[in-house]
């Protein structure tokens, strides 16, 4: 017996390694059938990484105090040896990190991945999508520019619209009347501790119900109900390969592809024409100067143009969130007898694509001021964006679906 | 509907929210590798500019190390403010009585360049709009920034000038002055060809203030997409190796 061999032996006997490995990577069967859209999991799993090693580099040397922070990111940008790379590889990851985020949600949405037995699956990555918003929402503050002050201010001033408590909820959030150095304190904690803590959790949650009930696939088809037997067992499903080391190898060419583009923009359009990073941003934070227009960053901008949408600022906020919250219900609301829409007929398919426009109409929308045009459009496309979840009852069940074959296709 | 339609043609006619808010400016067209022309810039910036405004981002030596200055050069040419070599480019005048002079202390300009939407070509454009207003404190005013408490420092340099408009019916028949240009009332010390390369000069010199590691983060991109791109071709085969046998 080799000494590697008695080595995992040894561990085995004390803590289940092997069965680990096997049960997650080497004997974990999925489809064959995966396409360019199956990336971004493992994608968001690499930036997940990314934000957190940089994150623990820029805090060695950022300092969360209202008067210190700003030069503290100048710091880190000049005198820091390697620190502009790190802070850019930070902020552009924020970025990337909801592009493949979305990405990956719009993969569950055309191929039916939250629908059961995947219902988990899908609360669990909303539960991420939530907590990946606040902990971008809490990030953008500790730069401490213009754009971090008051985007924050507008942002938290929005629980003052709620009846009864709303000031007081707003003051406790801020910890201050207006946005101030404690509340830079706190968002920090909750951006360097608490939020990337139950992120992590939530992803390990996520992929332990991934792995119970399987992935699905472009066809839609549960390879784990049908014939049994590959190479690699007897009880396997016929239509899995394992993971690891097919998927292993696979992932890796989409790392290699999405490395060179995020290189691309690190090292050579950090700011991306002021969408990654605002010029309004490299002017510190002014409590007695309010920027002309107060946008968000694009990843918010959609629910944002529906908050600006309703006249009323309560039920502004209360559709933003409802916009958020319907997501959570998608697994009960498609009545569809099939899940991927290479076999859902035309009706979902058009949906779809009116989803897919108005949310991106919404995000231009949010980060334009508002006139009574633009507004008008807002409300329209919000409208889209309700009937999607609302109406998907009726018409996911109406629709004509197309025979789904028996195993998966090529 | 009819509405919504014209709402929606509205949406795809090309946008232009940051043009129809500002003035339109002029290309600074800078190159970052000339330092030569960043050595002039960082020259005249200690000479007009540092009296009021910081550089409290910038160190000495940086610059001396990024522009390939020696100590000696910076010491006996650039510093005027009895600054040490390893300190940053502060200005002398109290924020104080900077306030009580100009209603505002003068900006910090280590990021000026990044801070504006336009960058390099916004600061290259707005050292060159001041025009002669009599209401305004100083005299001047500037057409890239309306009502702005900073007098026109390079006056000496640029000369006078003043801002000319015609008067333009729009469709509803509402009269509009619309900016045609300058006209220089009185000649500077230099042209205005000499004066726009001088101008030039310093943006170039402030844009490279703003980030002063853009100049290494560019060259080095190109090694880190090269590796990638090799990198990505053998995952790429490695792939395919090991999917030969799956169907």
């Amino acid at each position: 017996m080799s000494m590697l061999t008695s080595m995992v032996g040894w561990i085995d006997d004390r803590f289940p390694l092997t069965k680990v490995w096997n049960e997650h990577l080497a004997q974990y069967y999925a489809p064959k059938n995966f396409n360019f859209w199956y990336y971004f999991g493992s994608l968001a799993m690499l930036v997940l990484v990314n934000q957190i090693l940089t994150g623990i580099f820029l805090t060695m040397n950022y300092k969360p105090d209202a008067e210190l922070a700003f030069g503290s990111v100048e710091y880190i940008m000049r005198d820091v040896d390697w620190g502009w790379l790190i802070r850019y590889l930070h902020s552009t990851g924020a970025s990337a990190f909801f592009i493949v985020v979305y990405l990956h949600m719009f993969r569950g949405l055309m191929y039916g991945s939250y629908k059961k037995p995947r219902e988990l699956v899908w609360i669990f990555g909303m539960l991420i999508y939530v907590a990946l918003m606040a902990e971008a929402f809490m990030g953008y503050l500790l730069p401490w520019g213009q754009m971090s002050y008051w985007g924050a201010q507008v942002i938290i001033s929005l629980f003052g619209a709620i009846p009864v408590v709303g000031d007081d909820l707003a003051l406790w959030i801020r910890g201050d009347y207006v946005i101030s150095d404690a509340t830079l304190n706190r968002f920090f904690a909750f951006h360097v501790i608490a939020v990337p803590l139950i992120l992590v959790m939530l992803v390990f949650f996520h992929i332990v119900a991934l792995h119970a009930v399987g992935s699905n696939n472009p066809d839609g088809i549960e390879i784990k109900k049908g014939p049994k037997g590959n190479r690699w067992g007897d009880k396997a499903p016929a239509d899995g390969i394992p993971f690891h080391p097919y998927y292993s190898v696979k992932d890796i060419v989409g790392v290699g592809v999405f490395l060179i583009i995020f290189s691309a923009i690190v090292f050579w359009a950090p700011e991306f024409g002021g969408w990654f990073l605002e010029p309004d941003n490299f002017t510190p934070a002014n409590p007695l100067k309010t920027p002309e227009h107060i946008v968000p960053l694009w990843y918010f901008t959609p629910f944002y143009a529906i908050l600006r949408a309703v006249p009323d600022k309560f039920l502004g906020v209360v559709a933003m969130g409802a916009a958020i919250v319907v997501l959570f219900l998608l697994p009960w609301l498609d009545r569809s007898p099939v899940k991927s829409i290479r076999y859902k007929g035309l009706i979902f398919k058009s949906a779809l694509a009116i989803f897919v426009v108005s949310f991106i109409v919404l995000g231009y929308l949010g980060t334009q001021p508002a006139t009574p045009g633009r507004t008008m459009l807002a409300q329209f496309f919000g409208v889209l964006y309700f009937l999607f979840f609302l109406l998907m009852p009726i018409y996911s069940k109406m629709d004509k679906t197309k025979p789904v074959p028996e195993r998966v296709t090529e | 509907m009819k509405k919504l339609i014209s709402a929606l043609l509205l949406l795809v006619t090309p946008v232009a929210a940051f043009a129809s808010s500002g003035v339109h400016l002029d290309s600074a067209d800078i190159d970052l590798n000339n330092k030569a022309a960043a050595q002039r810039g960082a020259k005249y910036f200690v000479n007009y500019c540092q009296g009021c405004h910081g550089l409290s981002y910038q160190r000495y030596e940086r610059m001396a190390a990024d522009l390939g200055l020696s100590k000696k050069e910076v010491m006996d040419n650039l510093v005027f403010t009895g600054a040490k070599f390893g300190q940053t480019m502060k200005n002398a005048m109290p924020k104080a009585d900077a306030e009580k002079w100009f209603g505002t202390a003068p900006p910090d300009l280590s990021l000026i360049v990044r801070a504006k939407k336009g960058g390099a070509d916004w600061l290259y454009t707005y050292l060159r709009s001041f025009y002669l207003d009599p209401s305004r404190p100083f005299g001047v005013n500037n057409h890239v920034f309306k009502d702005v408490g900073m007098p026109n420092v390079l006056w000496e340099l640029q000369g006078l000038q003043i801002a000319k408009y015609r008067t333009e019916k729009d469709d509803s028949g509402h009269e509009h002055e619309v900016f045609e240009g300058f006209e220089r009332v009185k000649p500077g010390k230099m042209s205005p060809e000499e004066f726009d390369a001088m101008v030039r000069d310093l943006t170039s010199f402030l844009a490279y203030v703003s980030e002063p590691a853009q100049l290494k983060r560019k060259s080095m991109g190109i090694w880190v997409i090269g590796f990638l791109l090799i990198f990505s071709i053998l995952a790429y085969f490695l792939k395919k190796e090991y999917w030969k046998d799956v169907h």
